[in-house]
């Protein structure tokens, strides 16, 4: 009973449940909705927003702020496909160590600026969405990277695999996710940054390294958004300078802050966004079946990030009560 | 006086000798954004004789106009230790509902109040999230930048909406030779820039935000203040919204996408301090000029936009490094 207690008072319960009324309400008014098949559509919807949402997380636990990864998505998508137009015999996932590899450098820039110059890393991330977009354009000559050129074999990836034709790139976004759940919960770096972003001024009198940390983490974020962009060109099969990636970061933040990561930095669980990333999944997979055009999406993302913040405000005052409350108890 | 004894604890808790006078009115951001304001032009005329036309500079200023009005505003709220990221948002969203009421039939005059009052109303969103829920701006208005825009979306849909010709051209009406946008950025500039520097309010400003909680125990109503901001704030950005719907002669919800980027880097590049507590309206007026002058410039020596967003993106981040590396010397 006392466990059961337990489960029901943490964060990711609230989430669990808004998952299911969110369902049920719109299984209700469309029974089509509760099917395997928009089981299907659904997650197929979430593996970019959740590759990214893991690296955006680890960023906001450790109080900063990545809003550069739509481009660097776009940047290293577009240098990997053009790799497989202009290189076509270089061995095709050889693509993804290209695409990561890219992501993780633009990554490490932001780290840089951010630690080096004491930036705030909102501002820096500002200029560098900006920046490289604009290098994508560049190296793009702001052409499209078309269909025939992606290799058929990384389209696949995003429609089939061996097991029980689940695509492999859902796979890959779960292997993502329990890798960074063994990296928070189980190594000392990961459990560092909690302890950098609940308390910055603590964390370097308590010996972490925290320049070290803060470049490990945007790098991290880069690298991840450098995956989700290769899964990009897998996903849609086409790389575009100004679409790939447009929008992504606020998708992210929207996962990441309904999945209980707290702004002030210090406080957030994997489970807690992957469950984020699957709202988001049914909000986006609900619309169309509703009748809802696209084009309020963005509205509801917005909606949404602003209820998150709200929530997690209500949630973070009533935590300090209830502690003080017992203190007197 | 044990001290005056001790030669070493008297020289230590002597206050640093003031600075000359030279360097205290040389050695500040603005001085940069001057220098770097005649270097453009210098550059740009250099590339291009036909560049030098007082005709073709305030032309190409009306482009920016809207984003460096808002821009002043901008800097304000930086001072007072906030940001703001939705104001770009915000143009668009109040210019869209302007565009669809007068579609509707609504009388200009009512249409325009609709889309001032919805530009107020969006400002007093954020101040309300940022100062009655205290949540950080800087995440409260990432938000509603999403959800502003995504509004707009919603009205307008893919489509753009006319507006009525009558109302199209503001920027090529001229009063005294100077198109009627730069008039309006150059008054708001002159207000806002002597609120700022000679008033109680403006004081009160710098005082927020060098320290919140040491100007409210000095009875600074430092909430107030700021919420005034954040509404002003909305009321520019609206502004500005009808200011553009009539440059363009009609209005989509993508209306000024990016702008937050422009109108941040002019306040960093006219040295408003990120962490708050320091910057001027002098700076910003300046710097919008630099802005245009570089982008005009590249543009005549045919640089690709894409090239243009990357100087954009470099600047940025080497003007706040610049700001912060001047704030750190002139503090010791």
């Amino acid at each position: 009973m006392n466990a059961l207690r337990h489960i029901l008072l943490r964060r990711e319960a609230g989430i669990l449940v808004m998952i299911a009324l969110f369902c049920l309400a719109v299984g209700a008014a469309k029974p089509q909705f509760l099917t395997l098949d928009s089981l299907r559509i659904i997650l197929l919807l979430t593996p970019l927003i959740m590759i990214g949402a893991m690296g955006q997380m680890l960023v906001i636990v450790a109080r900063h702020v990545d809003l550069s990864i739509g481009s660097m998505l776009g940047f290293s998508a577009m240098v990997t496909g053009m790799m497989f137009k202009f290189y076509p015999e270089i061995w095709w996932p050889i693509g993804f160590l290209v695409s990561i590899g890219i992501g993780a450098m633009l990554g490490l820039v932001n780290g840089v600026l951010v630690t080096l110059f004491r930036l705030p890393a909102i501002i820096v991330t500002l200029g560098t969405l900006n920046l490289y977009r604009g290098l994508t354009y560049i190296v793009s000559n702001a052409k499209q990277i078309d269909r025939q050129f992606v290799p058929s074999a990384l389209k696949s990836m995003s429609q089939t695999s061996p097991v029980f034709g689940i695509p492999w790139i859902i796979f890959i976004s779960l292997g993502v996710a329990l890798l960074t759940y063994y990296f928070v919960m189980h190594t000392r770096v990961g459990r560092q940054i909690f302890a950098l972003g609940s308390n910055p001024a603590a964390a370097p009198l308590r010996g972490i390294a925290v320049t070290r940390v803060t470049l490990l983490v945007f790098t991290i974020s880069g690298a991840l958004s450098g995956l989700a962009g290769i899964l990009y060109a897998s996903r849609w099969g086409f790389v575009n300078p100004s679409n790939t990636g447009a929008g992504f970061e606020f998708q992210v933040i929207a996962a990441v802050v309904i999945g209980g990561v707290s702004i002030n930095g210090g406080v957030g669980t994997v489970l807690g966004t992957v469950l984020g990333v699957l709202l988001l999944g049914c909000v986006a997979a609900a619309l169309p079946l509703l009748g809802i055009p696209g084009t309020t999406q963005n509205a509801i993302y917005g909606a949404v990030i602003l209820v998150a913040l709200l929530i997690d405000r209500t949630v973070r005052r009533q935590g300090i009560a209830s502690l003080s409350a017992r203190a007197r108890a | 006086m044990s001290a005056i004894d001790n030669p070493t604890t008297a020289s230590a808790r002597e206050a640093a000798p003031p600075r000359p006078l030279w360097q205290v009115i040389v050695i500040r951001p603005e001085t940069m954004t001057l220098v770097l304001l005649i270097l453009a032009l210098l550059g740009a005329s250099l590339l291009s004789p036909y560049f030098l036309d007082v005709r073709y500079i305030l032309d190409s200023f009306t482009l920016s106009a809207e984003f460096a009005m808002v821009a002043l505003v901008l800097t304000m709220v930086i001072i007072a230790g906030e940001i703001d990221l939705s104001p770009a948002a915000n143009m668009a969203l109040s210019a869209c509902l302007f565009a669809y009421a007068q579609q509707a039939g609504i009388p200009i005059p009512i249409a325009i109040l609709i889309g001032l009052v919805a530009g107020l109303v969006m400002g007093a969103i954020n101040g309300l999230m940022v100062i009655r829920l205290q949540i950080p701006s800087i995440i409260v208005t990432i938000g509603t930048l999403t959800l502003y825009r995504g509004i707009a979306q919603v009205i307008a849909g893919d489509k753009s909406i006319r507006v009525p010709d009558w109302f199209t051209g503001i920027n090529n009406v001229l009063v005294a030779g100077l198109p009627v946008p730069v008039i309006i950025f150059v008054v708001m500039s002159v207000v806002l820039g002597l609120v700022l520097g000679t008033t109680i309010f403006g004081r009160q400003i710098y005082q927020i935000g060098t320290n919140e909680v040491a100007a409210r125990h000095a009875g600074i109503r430092s909430q107030r203040i700021k919420m005034g901001l954040f509404l002003l704030m909305g009321l520019v950005s609206a502004v500005a919204g009808m200011i553009t719907s009539s440059r363009l002669g009609s209005v989509r919800y993508d209306l000024g996408l990016g702008g937050e980027l422009q109108m941040v880097l002019m306040a960093m590049l006219g040295g408003t301090y990120i962490f708050g507590g320091r910057g001027t309206i002098l700076g910003t007026f300046l710097a919008a000029w630099l802005l245009v002058i570089v982008s005009t410039g590249m543009t005549v020596a045919n640089v690709l936009p894409a090239v243009q967003l990357v100087v954009l993106g470099v600047l940025l981040v080497v003007s706040i490094i610049a700001t912060n590396a001047i704030y750190s010397r002139t503090q010791r």
